[in-house]
């Protein structure tokens, strides 16, 4: 089932994509080949075996329990938000808090994946800015200024 | 003897202070990274690349580090395999047949070192081989123009997703995938920008290190968290070191049988390691008299395996280098590291940068040395490594990619690109859909692509010249047996399954 899901999603893409790609113009100056033609035959290969992928489905995996799926989908989040908060809260305390739940997620106890987000973001501050010196900002932006 | 003359040349480079230092670094760095459960060669050099262009090295000097890291981590691999029952990386899963039951019966400091020694044994040989391999190779890449580069990279895609794969419909989706991603962004022919969806971030389209760090690193943290606990093996203590002279002169033959086994599957573009290191087994298994202790502790099952995917581990870099095709996962990681340097991989590179191909070698050999030392007398250190636990590398190995490719763009959206590729990645794994196609995809497809327009401009729109010349017409052959082949073999080519605990 897993596999037929699967496949039928990239069935859409594919053809998304030979959509998209037929409505590229051509411009008359263009090689014999042009832009469209390989977009082309890709999407044709991808629709091929998208098709089989439905027909011939393999047996399904073994999907996570609700439980796992929500830690899952936790850890996601925790990464989304790491990457939209590096730039205006600074490196330490995304970096710590990041870490830290990171951490919990994989093994739930509050002391060590606190350790965890304080050794790790302070360790790996002092390594980037002063070993590889890459500009991070240690402290939220609107504290310095 | 021009051979003399390059290798004097690469020595020269190999023995400064800054290369050899970054060499020693290198593989330090990878055996940690081989012998830590969850972070292979592949990843561990894919969330290094970003910080290497951090500490402003040369094209030489990057390569030089990032190999030795590969090759390091090739030897670490083994550590976790024979200790935990966990292979520290996918080509070491054979080791842990033999290693591990070999260590029950308490005799790990034996098997560690007996498989250091071979592991020696295959990456030395391998790198010998591909000194004298690749400027061959490098020669006859004069005769391809773009027809036949065409039908290589086909070649490569077809051989990558014939033998590394259960399902072809499958490992072809997956290069589809990469192909289409690769699409992305401005067309170099015609300046228009193509599948952008008219956003400004996608214009440039998707760089490859983001799409790498991305499969490799994210995903693994995904799939760490959901298979957290059930990987708490039973570690085997490990006693006082000595070396086995016996078992070693035993397996003499088994090793040199391996490594030439090993370094043949390295070559076939888009095989790799883990086939080198399976074959090498299967091969030696069929070849005893007496195989039924294979899989209870038999040194030659220790032996084999190690020896098998370090020399496809330098077999690997051979069409890399000659041709820009990559043998595995993670020659395409160091392929990305060389597209970013600009230096484009094939004839020419021996030619115009012969310090770049030579100096690398020259290092290569050197590099051996070392990781023999690390890997035999100093194995010890490492083996403390391994009490890590996950809870505190996983986040740390997030947190490194994080930095490393906000570092190279500075943009919030790469990394929410390269999130969005872990959960792709953690997908595909669910599914069994190989992610190194994917890679191949988006690293060759812009090639690929330019090598078929321009042999359609050359013959001005006509197809048959894409099976012009007969290295061409191999090629083709050879891509439709690589993919076609493996279905018929199916049930010859079954892994044997790890005991259990």
């Amino acid at each position: 089932m897993s596999d037929r899901i699967f496949g039928s999603i990239l069935t859409i893409l594919a053809l998304t994509f030979f959509v998209s790609a037929t409505k590229l113009e051509s411009p008359f100056f263009a090689d014999p080949l042009g832009p469209k033609n390989f977009p082309f035959i890709v999407s044709g290969a991808a629709l091929i075996c998208s098709l089989t992928m439905i027909l011939k489905p393999d047996k399904d995996p073994l999907w996570p329990d609700t439980k796992t799926i929500i830690k899952l989908f936790t850890a996601l989040i925790v990464l989304i938000l790491y990457a939209f908060s590096l730039k205006t809260f600074g490196f330490l305390l995304p970096t710590a808090l990041a870490s830290a739940a990171l951490s919990y997620l994989i093994q739930p106890s509050f002391y060590k994946s606190s350790a965890t987000g304080l050794i790790l973001s302070l360790s790996l501050f002092t390594i980037f800015k002063f070993g590889l010196g890459l500009s991070l900002f240690p402290f939220p932006r609107f504290i310095i200024g | 003897m021009e051979l003399f003359q390059n290798l004097a040349l690469g020595f020269g480079i190999a023995l400064t202070l800054t290369t050899l230092s970054l060499a020693i670094i290198g593989c330090i760095l990878g055996t940690i990274i081989g012998a830590l459960p969850g972070l292979g060669p592949s990843n561990g050099v894919a969330i290094l690349i970003p910080l290497a262009f951090t500490l402003e090295l040369d094209a030489t000097q990057a390569l030089v580090l990032m190999t030795s890291v590969y090759y390091g981590a090739m030897y670490g691999g083994r550590i976790s395999s024979i200790l935990l029952n966990i292979p520290g990386d996918e080509p070491a899963m054979m080791t842990t047949l033999d290693g591990y039951p070999m260590a029950k019966k308490g005799r790990a400091g034996d098997a560690l070192v007996l498989s250091g020694v071979s592991s020696f044994v295959g990456a030395f040989l391998a790198t010998i081989g591909l000194m004298l391999l690749a400027p061959i190779l490098a020669r006859v890449a004069f005769y391809f123009g773009p027809a036949e580069y065409f039908a290589l990279y086909l070649l490569a895609f077809c051989t990558l997703g014939g033998i590394g794969a259960e399902n072809q419909a499958k490992s072809a989706i997956a290069v589809c995938l990469g192909l289409g991603i690769s699409m992305i962004g401005v067309d170099n022919s015609t300046g228009m920008t193509r599948f952008t969806g008219g956003n400004l971030h996608l214009y440039d389209g998707v760089d490859f290190l983001v799409a790498i760090v991305g499969l490799f690193a994210v995903t693994e943290i995904f799939v760490f968290i959901e298979s957290r606990g059930k990987d708490s093996a039973i570690g085997v203590k490990l006693g006082k070191i000595s070396i086995p002279i016996k078992d070693i002169l035993a397996t003499k033959w088994t090793m040199l049988r391996a490594t030439i086994v090993g370094f043949i599957a390295g070559v076939l573009p888009g095989a790799g390691a883990s086939l080198g290191s399976f074959l090498a087994y299967m091969s030696e298994k069929s070849l005893a008299k007496e195989n039924k202790t294979f899989g209870t502790g038999d040194i030659r099952g220790v032996a084999a395996p190690e020896a098998g995917n370090n020399a496809a581990a330098g077999g690997a870099l051979v069409p890399m280098l000659t041709l820009g095709v990559p043998g595995s996962g993670t020659t395409a990681v160091l392929l990305a590291l060389l597209m970013t340097l600009n230096i484009t991989p094939g004839p020419l590179l021996f030619n115009e940068r012969p310090e770049v191909v030579w100096g690398l070698i020259a290092t290569l050999l050197i590099a051996n040395f070392v990781l023999l030392i690390l890997n035999v007398p100093l194995v010890k250190i490492f083996t403390k490594i391994l009490q890590v636990p996950a809870s505190f590398l996983l986040p740390g190995v997030a947190m490194v990619s994080f930095v490393g490719i906000y570092s190279l763009s500075g943009s919030y959206f790469d990394l929410l690109l390269m999130i969005g590729f872990g959960v792709l990645g953690f997908t595909l794994r669910k599914l069994k859909i190989p992610a190194v196609p994917v890679i191949l995809g988006i690293l060759l497809g812009g090639h690929m692509e330019v090598s078929l327009r321009r042999a359609m401009v050359l013959s001005n729109g006509d197809w048959t010249y894409l099976f012009n010349s007969y290295i061409s017409i191999g090629l083709w052959v050879a891509a439709f047996i690589g993919f076609v082949a493996p279905i018929f073999l199916r049930s010859y080519l079954k892994k044997p399954t790890p005991i259990g605990q």
